[in-house]
């Protein structure tokens, strides 16, 4: 058995390696390493809802378009949040989106199961609709183009120096949430995953605490917004669709539902294979359609499943050996 | 982790390639990379072919050799979403280091683009997305950006005038409710009320309506004719249900409602349908009779104006390649030579503004059933009844006073007659 210490430090050499890595790559590799982190915040969020207290949310992209548009419009029709006051504008995000769960949360957290899912898949629509239709405030279909990034100091304009800046902010929601789920808070909200009845009888407030996970879960949404407002460059509907909430979902599930690092491993797949492998062959949906597929059948506990896997299959081939050892002696 | 080994690799050699392209003589053959983002998946994965086979067709017309310049031709799926054509684009612009940008299908796509063009400082052609301020207002912001097709309200302007030369008093609008078809009807309604004509009724049904059993029954019935914006599968069933519901008025249409790319899967009801646009496969010249031929015998299909388009485009950067003797002029020389072309082209002569968007004919074209070009089939085809020549974006309108409204909305123009 690894011990949670040498899942962190390989969590962190991990990081490490991507710091170091990354920036001495080709431009276009910076590209995508930036947009998959800064979605890995979005992904992290929903595995705390989904892999930390079985709430499976369809309308994450809400949040992040709450972000999103907030960055947008406060840059283009107030020139606010270029300088130094991005980091107001990283606390507007946050704030707002967390505002946002707790109205969505009101309607959302009195469901479970596929009835939670129905409704934040409803409510991420609306928001979709809002946007889409909301012309004059959000551009409609256009969607609304950033014109540069923040300079405060240090530029950020230039991808190696933006990339750190995700990274730093991807770095600490990680840390954030690994506390936080393992926080005497984040315990009860496992209880809640296993058996929500008997929190109950034992006496937690079970409403309170998932709709506090939600808001929570809604606030780094937020954050994963503002970050993507300024790697993307420009805000659209695209961003707050269902699909986009549907990716999220698929990613933490594809690294491992309950893992938080495992959403960073789903995006860094689903967007090296989206963005990159599409630009080498035509047949990339197809890769992508299988490993989703293998993913589900052979690791239902998605890839951070892997190691536990093939310790299982040792410890199982090396009692099978001890039992042909022994099989003789018996016959 | 193997791709970024390999590109490891890939740099002592690239730097090799390059001190001997800097050693090479200046006249040697050089290499143009021409990025193309069309969507080749998802539900504009048609149009996205019918975009990519008419510049490729070009391109196999003169061999890949622009003037002695070797065409690298890289097109990367936009999927029709502006976040992944930015990243397409970045993608050509930071790995492939092409010269020029061209491609975008939707507005949405092309304002996407534009800002891409300017940060990176990479030439953008647009021969689809004709949203009207990337010519217009925006343009100052683009200096990187030009277009080779048409701005939305362009043909809508002389289709006003001629509605109103046709008798038209009152006319009810019906159109895809996003930023193309608020222009298509703005420009339209602008033109239309500038001669005396009424738009009485704008209904707005939602991109991808299947069903227009509810709107209709609400076309006003004291309206002299209908104007309608479809995009895709819209603009197969919108006029099957109108004609199924007994419809006697006339019915003009922005162009993409009935361009090639949807005509041959159309019915007879769409016999009769006026609509405005500055291409038809129908067009009677030697260059576009040979176009259609050509294209036909190759891709099984009639050209539509996205074939067209693209295949004009690329004819235009060949034009500017080939005046440089196969050398790539750099962003500001290129945008500026070509921005100074007069061809004659498949649609007609086709110069550009000052403001960077073409001035070309614009047809307006009856859909007819006929054989056409020696085919031996009856088939509908927009055959031109009428011609306005040398039209540009502004119309008949005075560039100054139009520039001071704001861009066509859902709001702009206001509709005064309604109700």
């Amino acid at each position: 058995m690894t011990s949670q210490g040498t899942k962190v430090l390989v969590v962190v050499a991990a990081l490490a390696a991507i710091a170091i890595v990354v920036p001495n790559t080709n431009s276009f590799v910076i590209l995508l390493s930036t947009r998959a982190l800064a979605f890995s915040i979005l992904v992290m969020s929903v595995d705390v809802l989904l892999g930390y207290t079985g709430l499976p949310s369809l309308g994450q992209a809400a949040y992040l378009g709450v972000g999103a548009y907030l960055t947008a419009i406060l840059a283009t029709r107030y020139q606010f949040g270029l300088g130094y006051d991005f980091w107001v504008v990283v606390v507007l995000g946050i704030l707002i989106a967390a505002a946002l769960a707790a109205v969505f949360g009101l309607l959302a957290i009195r469901a479970t199961g596929v009835y939670f899912l129905m409704i934040t898949l409803a409510l991420g629509q609306c928001a979709w609709g809002l946007a889409y239709r909301w012309n004059s405030l959000t551009g409609g279909d256009n969607g609304i183009n950033l014109r540069g990034r923040p300079k405060f100091g240090i530029d950020l304009a230039n991808e190696v120096t933006f990339f750190y800046l995700v990274l730093g902010f991807f770095v600490l929601s990680l840390l954030l949430m690994y506390t936080l789920v393992r926080s005497p808070f984040g315990r009860s909200l496992t209880g809640i995953r296993e058996r929500e009845l008997r929190m109950k009888i034992i006496g937690y407030n079970t409403w309170l605490h998932k709709y506090l996970a939600f808001i929570i879960a809604g606030g780094f949404g937020g954050l994963a917004g503002v970050l993507w407002a300024h790697t993307a460059g420009i805000v659209s509907p695209e961003n707050v669709v269902l699909t986009t909430s549907v990716d999220a979902l698929l990613m933490a599930v594809l690294g491992g539902a309950g893992t938080l690092v495992g959403g960073v491993i789903g995006a860094i797949i689903v967007f090296g294979l989206r963005e990159y492998l599409s630009t080498l062959v035509p047949w990339w949906q197809y890769v992508l359609g299988a490993v989703y597929v293998l993913t589900i059948l052979y690791l239902p506990t998605g890839l951070m499943g892997i190691p536990e896997r093939i310790r299982q299959r040792q410890t199982l081939s090396g009692k099978r050996e001890d039992v042909k050892k022994i099989a003789p002696v018996t016959s | 982790m193997t791709s970024t080994l390999l590109r490891r690799l890939g740099w002592p050699l690239l730097g090799s390639v390059v001190a001997l392209g800097l050693t090479a003589p200046a006249n040697a053959a050089e290499e143009l990379r021409i990025g193309f983002v069309a969507p080749t998946t998802g539900i504009f994965a048609q149009v996205g072919k019918d975009m990519v086979d008419g510049f490729q067709l070009y391109l196999d017309d003169v061999n890949s050799d622009f003037g002695g310049a070797k065409v690298k031709f890289i097109v990367e799926d936009e999927q029709a979403k502006p976040d992944t054509a930015v990243t397409r684009a970045k993608k050509l612009i930071l790995q492939d280091h092409v010269h020029m940008l061209v491609g975008g299908l939707l507005a949405s796509s092309g304002y996407a683009l534009a800002p891409v063009s300017t940060a990176d400082k990479t030439v953008y052609i647009a021969p689809v997305s004709a949203a009207d301020d990337l010519t217009q207002r925006d343009l100052p912001k683009y200096p990187y950006f030009i277009r080779t097709g048409w701005s939305s309200s362009q043909p809508s302007h002389p289709f006003g005038q001629w509605a109103c030369d046709q008798g038209y008093k009152k006319i009810a609008a019906i159109g895809a409710d996003y930023a193309f078809g608020y222009e298509v009807i703005g420009g339209f309604q602008r033109a239309f009320e500038a001669c005396g004509g009424q738009i009485i009724q704008k209904i707005w049904p939602p991109i991808g309506t299947k069903d227009f059993g509810p709107y209709i029954p609400t076309l006003r019935q004291d309206a002299d004719a209908i104007f309608t914006l479809m995009v895709g599968p819209m603009s197969l069933q919108f006029p099957k249900q109108l004609a199924a519901s007994g419809n006697k008025k006339p019915v003009l249409g922005g162009g993409t409602s009935y361009d090639e790319f949807v005509l041959p899967s159309m019915g007879d009801e769409v016999i009769g349908h006026v609509s405005a646009l500055q291409y038809s496969a129908a067009l009677e010249n030697p260059k576009n009779e040979a176009f259609v031929k050509k294209y036909r015998a190759k891709f099984g299909k009639v050209p539509s104006y996205y074939s067209e388009t693209n295949y004009t485009t690329a004819q235009m950067i060949h034009e500017v390649i080939k005046n440089n003797k196969g050398n790539f002029p750099g962003q500001e020389e290129f945008i500026k030579q070509l921005a100074a072309l007069k061809l004659d082209t498949i649609r007609g002569p086709v110069s550009i503004d000052e403001m960077r968007n073409p001035v070309q004919n614009i047809y307006i074209k009856k859909v007819d059933k006929k054989k056409m070009f020696g085919y031996d089939k009856d088939e509908l085809w927009n055959t031109v009844i009428k011609t306005y020549p040398n039209v540009n974006q502004f119309g008949q309108f005075n560039k100054e006073e139009f520039l001071k409204t704001p861009v066509y909305s859902r709001d702009f123009p206001p509709c005064k007659f309604c109700n």
